[in-house]
């Protein structure tokens, strides 16, 4: 059983938590994610890493409510236990030797855009964060990006606040007057990735992109979070578990990825109605 | 008085009834029948049968005691030799091991040697309230990695010999395959259960949720004060075809389907784990692995086909679950392979492009080589596929562990007695060889963990 240390409510929807694992937080690294079950019925869910405190013994999770378990998830608080929570899984963003990077991120994927952001401006690397929202009431860690970056660019889709957009489009605009970077860090919806690896295309800049598919073990046994990356012109399966979660944008076949985190959408969404009657209407 | 030729029938759930739930499908022998099909062992002075067994149970003496009906005298012999009487005696390949061996099989059909085994576990499972006495500690650690049928020989014998063995699990509950991969109608999880507190009140105490390779590695086990490490981390990534449409949804791997269904209980109404088993399944493969899934998906309600593109000789799964298989009203259909799953706009298995092949002449001891027959083409309408092909070595552990050799495809590499690159390093089960059989990982256990006594014994004197 694992203690939340800490919870905070980021949003109506999104809630922060710190959860005791000692042994998890003396290993994670910017980019790997861990798998937590709520209770002894609960499904195993992958969660990228928000942070961790090393001394402290905490790592840091943030999640947005999609299906059942995120919402029973939601209404655990601190100092109540969780049943399992795995980790680190996966293999770290790669951050070595990086100059000027661009670090993007849409919506709850700003979570685990920000470790990113801040091991980066930690190695001595200009960071450029464009990070996305749907609208004002959706954002989160602006203040932290603010810090752990040299420029910060916020966008929401109906620009109830700061500039209206997409990420991609902001990217776009810095690439057309002449930016440069090393690499682009995409983190957040696939629809958002495959744009932002649109946008970087022409010129040619690399783009790693973090995916987070349907997973079960989350350590290389079951198969689940394949994806097809297209390399030289042939394609070849992938496993996000131990391959990832981080993949060359340009290689990942994003359409198979959204028509496959679709797969269970009808069961979910039984589920979070199942819940939104035991819970009282929180889960939307 | 006549032998009588054929084993005593095994008790099962009638097809019609077991195709709809998920208890265990054979009963068991009652302890008349057990002593009645006892009865049919000769008690040969050559024991040929206990050569076919990979842990080598001395298997006429535990027969023996059946006949004369002490039959916690005979689970005493099986547990000498074995940690998991009760699985062993349910998912053992009998038919190609112990009773293939058997005197009797030479006129009539072998002694059924598993059904009695599991009769023993069974009975002592219900009957001894007797816990196992706790060695005298050595104090001295030894780490086994994985919780699967390796991994849990190698502990018990090392927890037997005094050891201070700590098992890491990946995964919330120990057990490996025997909880993931095995469903519940061939191997109730209570049973499972039972062996692992066996273990527990020999001493052993098992870690869930830490993944070595990851959480610690094999260097930080050694670090903290463990003198050998057993690394039973078993089969890993599954195998896909490479055709196209194995990314639609509706598209498994066993291993997925089978973890969704017997770790998370998808199929019961309060598991939070979904499962998309549609109307119509194929399973391609004929282990028993695919036995597995294409059984549970007929529990699910599917019509379950099972895609095989050699013949029904040429199948490697145990027989008894074939045969189950067919009772339950599963279709075979032989020499034909997949070539490309189709799917809707939604992208969603709709089905399977398949062509016939023919078997070419067996060479050099060879099985025989499946080959397409020109232009023979055709699709069978489906919503779920499953692929059963088997697994390659999980790569955590190989990543981390800097001086650990493995072979190009992943395996570990081991002598005869399990030993790897790595000074104080075992190995053994599926992590060694690729996916096998569950005997045959405890096989490897259990000379691993002599290996590993022997290595630590001479370490200490």
């Amino acid at each position: 059983m694992y203690r939340i240390a800490k919870k905070k409510k980021l949003t109506a929807a999104v809630t922060q938590m710190e959860i005791e694992a000692p042994l998890v937080a003396k290993k994670a690294q910017p980019g790997q994610f861990i798998i937590l079950r709520v209770d002894e019925n609960g499904e195993r869910i992958p969660l990228t890493i928000a942070g961790f405190n090393r001394e402290e013994g905490t790592v840091k999770i943030i999640f947005q409510i999609v299906g059942s378990t995120t919402a029973m998830l939601a209404e655990k608080e601190e100092g109540d236990f969780i049943q399992d929570f795995v980790g680190p899984l996966g293999v770290a963003t790669e951050t070595k030797d990086l100059k000027k990077v661009c670090v993007i991120g849409g919506g709850v994927g700003c979570a685990i855009a920000l470790p990113v952001a801040e091991e980066l401006t930690a190695c001595g690397a200009s960071v450029t964060s464009i990070i996305g929202f749907r609208n004002s009431e959706n954002v989160i860690l602006r203040d932290e990006f603010s810090e752990s970056s040299e420029r910060l660019i916020l966008m929401t889709d109906d620009g109830s606040c700061a500039e209206r957009g997409n990420v991609a489009d902001a990217l776009r605009k810095l690439l057309e007057n002449g930016e440069k970077f090393d690499r682009i860090i995409a983190i957040g919806p696939l629809i958002m990735m495959k744009s932002v690896v649109a946008a970087a295309k022409p010129y040619g800049i690399p783009v790693t992109v973090s995916m987070n598919p349907i997973m079960i073990d989350g350590t290389g046994m079951c198969g689940g979070c394949r994806l097809t990356l297209i390399q030289n012109g042939k394609k070849v399966t992938k496993f996000a578990c131990v391959d990832g979660p981080d993949f060359d944008g340009y290689e990942v076949d994003f359409d198979e990825a959204m028509a496959r985190s679709g797969s269970y959408r009808s069961f979910e969404k039984r589920e979070r109605e199942k819940n939104c009657r035991l819970f009282g209407a929180k889960a939307n | 008085m006549a032998i009588q030729p054929q084993k005593h029938t095994m008790p099962t759930q009638s097809p019609a009834i077991r195709q709809k739930n998920f208890k265990e499908v054979s009963l068991g022998y009652t302890a008349k029948i057990a002593v009645e099909e006892a009865e049919r062992c000769l008690n040969c002075k050559n024991k040929p049968c206990v050569d076919g067994c990979p842990v080598n149970i001395d298997i006429p003496d535990f027969i023996s005691c059946i006949k004369r009906g002490d039959f916690e005298a005979a689970y005493k012999i099986i547990s000498c030799s074995s940690s998991l009487p009760a699985v062993c005696g349910r998912v053992c390949p009998q038919e190609s091991q112990c009773e293939m061996h058997c005197t009797l099989g030479v006129r009539f059909e072998p002694v059924a040697i598993g059904r009695l085994e599991r009769f023993v576990a069974d009975w002592h499972n219900e009957n001894s309230k007797k816990e196992p006495e706790k060695p005298k500690s050595k104090n001295i650690s030894v780490a086994v990695i994985g919780s699967g049928p390796a991994g849990l020989t190698c502990a018990g014998d090392l927890a037997k010999k005094g050891y201070n063995v700590t098992v890491f699990e990946a995964l919330h509950s120990a057990g490996g395959v025997l909880v993931y991969g095995i469903p519940e109608f061939r191997l109730p999880k209570t049973i499972v259960e039972k062996e692992i507190k066996t273990l527990s009140s020999l001493g052993v105490k098992i870690e869930t949720d830490v993944v070595i390779g990851k959480t610690l590695t094999i260097d930080e086990l050694f670090e903290n004060g463990f003198e050998a490490v057993f690394v039973g981390s078993g089969a890993g990534l599954p195998k896909f075809m490479g055709i196209e449409g194995e990314g639609l949804n509706g598209v498994y791997s066993a291993n997925e389907f089978l973890t969704r269904i017997n770790l998370m209980k998808a199929y019961k109404p309060d598991s939070h784990t979904p499962i998309r088993c549609g109307k119509k399944v194929l399973v391609v493969g004929g282990g028993n692995v695919a036995m597995d899934a294409a059984r549970c998906a007929k529990r699910l309600g599917a019509n379950v086909s099972i895609v095989y593109r050699r013949t029904e000789n040429e199948l490697p799964a145990r027989k008894e679950e074939i045969e189950h298989a067919k009772e339950e009203g599963i279709e075979f259909i032989f020499l034909t392979s997949p070539t490309e799953i189709l799917g809707d706009e939604n992208g969603n298995v709709t089905g399977m492009v398949c062509r016939e092949m023919m078997l070419s002449k067996a060479e050099d001891g060879k099985r025989s080589r499946p080959v397409p027959l020109y232009d023979s083409e055709f699709v069978i309408p489906a919503d779920c596929v499953i692929m059963a092909l088997g697994t390659s070595p999980n790569p955590l552990i190989r990543n981390t562990t800097q001086g650990l050799e493995t072979k190009e495809w992943g395996g570990i590499i081991v002598n005869d007695d399990g030993e790897t690159s790595r000074n104080g390093v075992y190995a053994g089960g599926d992590a060694v060889t690729g996916a096998a059989t569950v005997i045959l990982a405890m096989g490897a256990g259990k000379q691993a963990a002599s290996a590993i006594d022997r290595y630590l014994t001479e370490k200490h004197s």
